[in-house]
């Protein structure tokens, strides 16, 4: 879901919103990263329901931190409550946020098919953001955080991380 | 009923915690880089699903007022910590820490399953989030299991060692206490003896494909999830509770 499918009433909250990013990914909106679920505004208040991506994902806590903050500075109190169900999946990145996590040098989730293939069967499918080949090689199952593997790139020799699918 | 489950959650969290706790200790010490970071990711996935357990159960505390999961996590003594005793065994190497990780998540895949039936809403959307980790933790433990049971030789011997000392703990999993017996009948929790099958399937699976063999010993007497821990259990607590016992209500 994007930013206009909540239908904020007051347009300074989806800017406060808005400028909320992903720590670990910064170029990555909580809208973007599709964690939201849910946003109430009542008068000065927000009330707003966040998934999480993975159980222990530091991130969560600061991103609840950074709301608090950007609706603080425009004069809004603000409640934060986290859902567990329906679980958050890969699927609820936006095509925005796709696109962004291309250019910030992150590829983005594969279907779950390629996703097992290029994981588990070492197969060469997964495109370089840098350089579009897909002749490249799984390092590690796991990378810098809990939601992404390390690739590297055997034509431009460039290593990258992989968002990986999580349904 | 609030009290049986308060415990169950007990039980539940704490084989995630004390697992978290051994694999964080590999934080800066794995054999490599990746597999580094993929058990102290593994830890955060567990400490995260120990969260939720946690808070959940901190709010339905019975008589206890001002409980929080931090003061569930580093405020109880030995005795009242309800994990299986062989989450606290020792790293010792990278081969011991690969068996006991896919001995757990075996279980812990199956017990998830299950529990996503749990008449509970919250322990189902706890299951329904921890599920898709532990699937992934599988993954990556069967995976290792089968590549230094195949390996070279000194490998393969490592693992089989590792597996031979192991193995006699797996059975506490399914020793039901009164505690899982009124939770599974309650149906909020999962019945143990159904998830036998499914896990000797998998053990099978993979310890063979590894070219491992299960060890036909005799099951350890193990009571963790009554409270009678090993002595491993008290240099565990020491290290995880300093914090909160040295500068009490310490904020990170």
């Amino acid at each position: 879901m994007v930013a206009a499918d909540f239908n904020i009433p007051d347009p300074a909250v989806e800017t406060a919103l808005s400028a909320v990013k992903d720590p670990e990914v910064p170029v990555l909106s909580i809208f973007d990263l599709g964690v939201v679920r849910e946003v109430e505004v009542r008068d000065k208040h927000v009330a707003i329901k966040l998934t999480p991506t993975y159980s222990g994902c530091p991130a969560m806590d600061t991103i609840a931190m950074d709301i608090r903050t950007e609706l603080a500075a425009i004069g809004y109190t603000c409640q934060i409550e986290m859902v567990l169900s329906p679980a958050w999946s890969t699927d609820w990145i936006s095509e925005e946020g796709c696109r962004k996590l291309e250019e910030y040098g992150i590829a983005s989730p594969l279907s779950a098919e390629m996703d097992k293939r290029v994981l588990l069967d070492g197969e060469r499918l997964l495109p370089c953001p840098q350089c579009k080949s897909t002749n490249t090689k799984m390092i590690s199952q796991f990378g810098s955080t809990a939601c992404k593997a390390l690739f590297r790139c055997e034509d431009c020799l460039e290593t990258f991380d992989y968002f990986k699918c999580l349904k | 009923m609030s009290s049986n489950l308060f415990e169950y959650l007990l039980i539940l969290g704490d084989n995630s915690m004390i697992l978290a706790h051994r694999l964080s200790e590999l934080c800066g010490h794995g054999p490599s880089l990746e597999t580094d970071i993929a058990l102290t990711n593994t830890s955060l996935d567990l400490y995260g699903q120990v969260r939720n357990y946690f808070q959940y159960a901190a709010e339905i505390a019975p008589e206890q007022p001002g409980a929080s999961e931090d003061s569930i996590a580093f405020l109880r003594r030995e005795r009242q910590y309800r994990n299986c005793i062989l989450l606290e065994q020792p790293n010792v190497d990278f081969a011991h820490v690969i068996v006991r990780q896919f001995l757990f998540d075996a279980f812990q895949n199956l017990q998830l399953e299950a529990l996503l039936q749990s008449s509970d809403s919250q322990i189902a959307a706890i299951a329904e989030k921890s599920l898709k980790e532990s699937r992934y933790h599988l993954r990556f433990s069967s995976e290792w299991l089968k590549r230094l049971g195949d390996g070279t030789e000194t490998s393969h011997q490592k693992t089989q060692t590792a597996l031979d000392y192991l193995y006699p703990f797996v059975h506490e999993f399914f020793d039901e206490t009164e505690i899982e017996e009124i939770a599974a009948k309650e149906g909020y929790g999962a019945k143990l003896a159904d998830l036998k099958p499914g896990f000797e399937s998998i053990l099978k699976e993979g310890i063979e494909s590894a070219t491992l063999k299960i060890p036909d010993s005799k099951p350890r007497f193990a009571q963790g999830k009554l409270g009678i821990h090993t002595e491993q259990m008290g240099y565990i607590l020491a290290e995880l509770q300093f914090m909160q016992r040295a500068y009490p209500n310490l904020q990170w």
